[in-house]
């Protein structure tokens, strides 16, 4: 029984299949090979309106293959196409303005607003904290040794002269523009570090979130109860306030978002651990970038505004001012859009 | 079964279109190498911000200590984010070493996502090296089972993509995210395609002998494009005619191709009535 299949060589229905097919994908590998080197947005638009076609053809392409081609390579070739193709076309992302726009106007404070209460427990640990920090160094001025840390104190504790205390609080003579400037920048950037440890903390089951927020809160009242010990206590909250609305509230997302995490992790809910540890990671992420937003216009306030202004209505004003808008801004905006 | 199925690496995703696809999770040896890479040009970009800074202001006057101090943060804590943005889950790092990230369930990789893994890097790796390098910043004076206890924590950060199975560092499970490497396959022309007539022909009964696996191992033998390929070819065609008794003289090569195609076209008419033979024992 000679001869038989090698006669039928050429009409190999998966060799036909290629030969078909063959066109598509090579257009396609020119598009991907070109969106790889320099992005989707590279190409021009009739390339980018090909490209969803070209990938869900080159896709049943594959499944035809899988289903009649024994060969290898066309097999493998067609699947990492396909991978390739379809990170181009489900790994678009919008163009940076509408994003940042996006996010500002709707996604961020519709994130703080869906969780709020993880912010209020977040909120209640920072003023649980500034309380016994009060009342502690309020007994016993000694505690404030305890609270604050020496190098933030700046020689500022109980052992300074109420005139020293006083001079903290309104100098700014010697201070040049560009020096606030610095000082504005390094703030921001120390406070940024801060508030993003304590979202990534939140991983640890929330515990070093607890603390962080707590032990903020036990300088801020030792800060507090030092200065009304003197007479010095509503021209510390006028210099605390302007900034320091912005600072604690975006302190206080970053803390609520870490205690999504720890949420997530200890109690999962319906969904498996570590599923639902990514949905939440990733809210809780929108919030953590728009706190960072917050801390650069914190930064901003304390750096320049806080050392160049010293008249304590204006500071409070300002201070009312910033919490007005953020309450503003939160309850607000991006209603309309959900609808 | 290739080399990734074989070690574990290998995972499945369905497309939003239901079509699975096979995707290689990436070495931790290929991260380790993309992540330095990825550091080294941080740090030449923070030192040459900053030299740029005492280049174009008065260092005492406060301006350039501003902007340099901006500048390291923003390097630092949005280099990952910018770049995994703008080139859908990709670094300099990783496009070198061809790894990208990719969403873990398949869907299309979100900006929320790429910033909360970034963003987890300041505990993971920031902060244990820190403490394992100066540990008097990160908590000064700490006693001895603080200083260890910590120093375990550290390295269970450090080296969790070792102790999961798919690889997942901290950051890549907070974000719902895993790096894979970039596919990359080029299209061979097709061994199915007979240039001529064929030489050599085949009686069903010698084709019955071997399966879709042997099919694929003489296809990757045909694809060969080394020196050695001639010898190799001898071997396995004297191998299969005698397995398959096919008697007289032949020249290895055209031999190989026949046989190949021949099988080729039987399997492939078998498989679509339904019947794979998946080797020579099946």
């Amino acid at each position: 029984m000679r001869g038989g299949p090698g006669g039928e060589v050429p009409g190999l229905k998966s060799t036909q299949f290629r030969k078909e097919r063959e066109g598509a994908w090579r257009e396609l590998e020119r598009l991907v090979d070109r969106a790889e080197r320099s992005g989707v947005r590279s190409l021009p638009a009739e390339q980018v309106a090909r490209l969803p076609l070209l990938y869900r053809a080159t896709l049943s392409s594959l499944s035809v293959a899988r289903a009649i081609s024994l060969d290898r390579n066309l097999v493998d070739y067609l699947e990492s196409l396909c991978a390739r193709a379809y990170f181009c076309v489900y790994g678009t992302t919008r163009p940076l303005g509408q994003a940042v726009s996006g996010f500002f106007g709707s996604r961020f404070p519709s994130a703080v607003r869906r969780y709020r209460w993880h912010m209020a427990m977040a909120g209640l640990f920072l003023l649980l904290g500034t309380l016994v920090g009060q009342v502690l160094v309020a007994r016993d001025p000694d505690w404030y040794y305890v609270f604050v840390d020496e190098d933030l104190a700046g020689g500022r504790d109980p052992a300074a002269t109420t005139e020293f205390l006083r001079e903290g609080l309104f100098d700014g003579d010697e201070h040049s523009t560009a020096r606030l400037g610095a000082f504005a920048s390094f703030l921001f950037t120390h406070n940024a570090r801060i508030g993003m440890l304590a979202f990534a903390l939140g991983f640890v089951a929330g515990i070093p979130v607890y603390l962080l927020l707590f032990s903020t809160g036990l300088m801020l009242g030792a800060f507090s109860a030092l200065y009304a010990s003197r007479g010095l206590g509503v021209e510390l909250w006028g210099w605390l306030l302007p900034h320091g609305v912005t600072e604690l509230l975006a302190v206080v997302l970053c803390g609520g978002a870490g205690l999504m995490l720890a949420q997530a992790l200890v109690f999962p809910g319906r969904h498996a651990r570590l599923r639902n540890l990514a949905v939440k990671g990733r809210e809780a992420g929108v919030i953590v970038l728009g706190a960072v937003a917050m801390l650069f216009v914190a930064g901003l306030i304390e750096g320049f505004f806080r050392q160049m202004v010293r008249d304590q209505v204006v500071r409070y004003l300002v201070a009312t001012t910033s919490t007005v808008l953020w309450g503003f801004y939160f309850a607000r905006a991006g209603r309309e859009a959900r609808r | 079964m290739t080399a990734a199925e074989g070690r574990g690496l290998e995972r499945r995703i369905v497309t939003p279109e239901g079509i699975p696809l096979r995707i290689e999770l990436a070495r931790a040896g290929d991260r380790a190498g993309g992540f330095l890479l990825d550091l080294l040009i941080q740090i030449v970009a923070m030192v040459a911000l900053m030299l740029l800074a005492g280049a174009a202001t008065d260092w005492e006057e406060g301006w350039g200590l501003a902007f340099a101090f901006l500048a390291v943060f923003l390097v630092r804590s949005f280099y990952f984010i910018w770049f995994e943005i703008r080139w859908q889950g990709r670094t300099p790092g990783k496009r070198v070493v061809g790894t990208r990230v990719m969403d873990a369930a398949g869907g299309p990789l979100r900006t929320e996502a790429v910033v909360v893994r970034n963003l987890m890097r300041e505990v993971e790796v920031w902060l244990p090296v820190t403490f394992l390098l100066v540990p008097h910043l990160v908590w000064p004076d700490a006693p001895g089972w603080a200083r260890l206890l910590f120093s375990v924590w550290a390295f269970v950060f450090l080296l969790m993509p070792v102790f999961n199975r798919s690889r997942l560092r901290v950051g890549d499970m907070v974000a719902g995210t895993m790096v894979v490497v970039a596919p990359r396959a080029v299209l061979l022309p097709d061994l199915g395609a007979a240039a001529s007539e064929a030489t050599y022909s085949f009686t069903e009964e010698q084709l019955s002998v071997y399966g879709i696996y042997e099919l694929q191992v003489l296809e990757d033998l045909l694809r060969r494009t080394d020196a050695l390929r001639r010898d190799a070819f001898e071997a396995v065609e004297k191998q299969i005619r005698r397995k398959i008794r096919f008697e007289g003289e032949v020249k290895p090569e055209r031999f190989l191709r026949d046989f190949y195609q021949a099988l080729r076209a039987r399997l492939e008419r078998k498989m679509l009535l339904g019947k794979r033979k998946k080797d020579k024992h099946s």
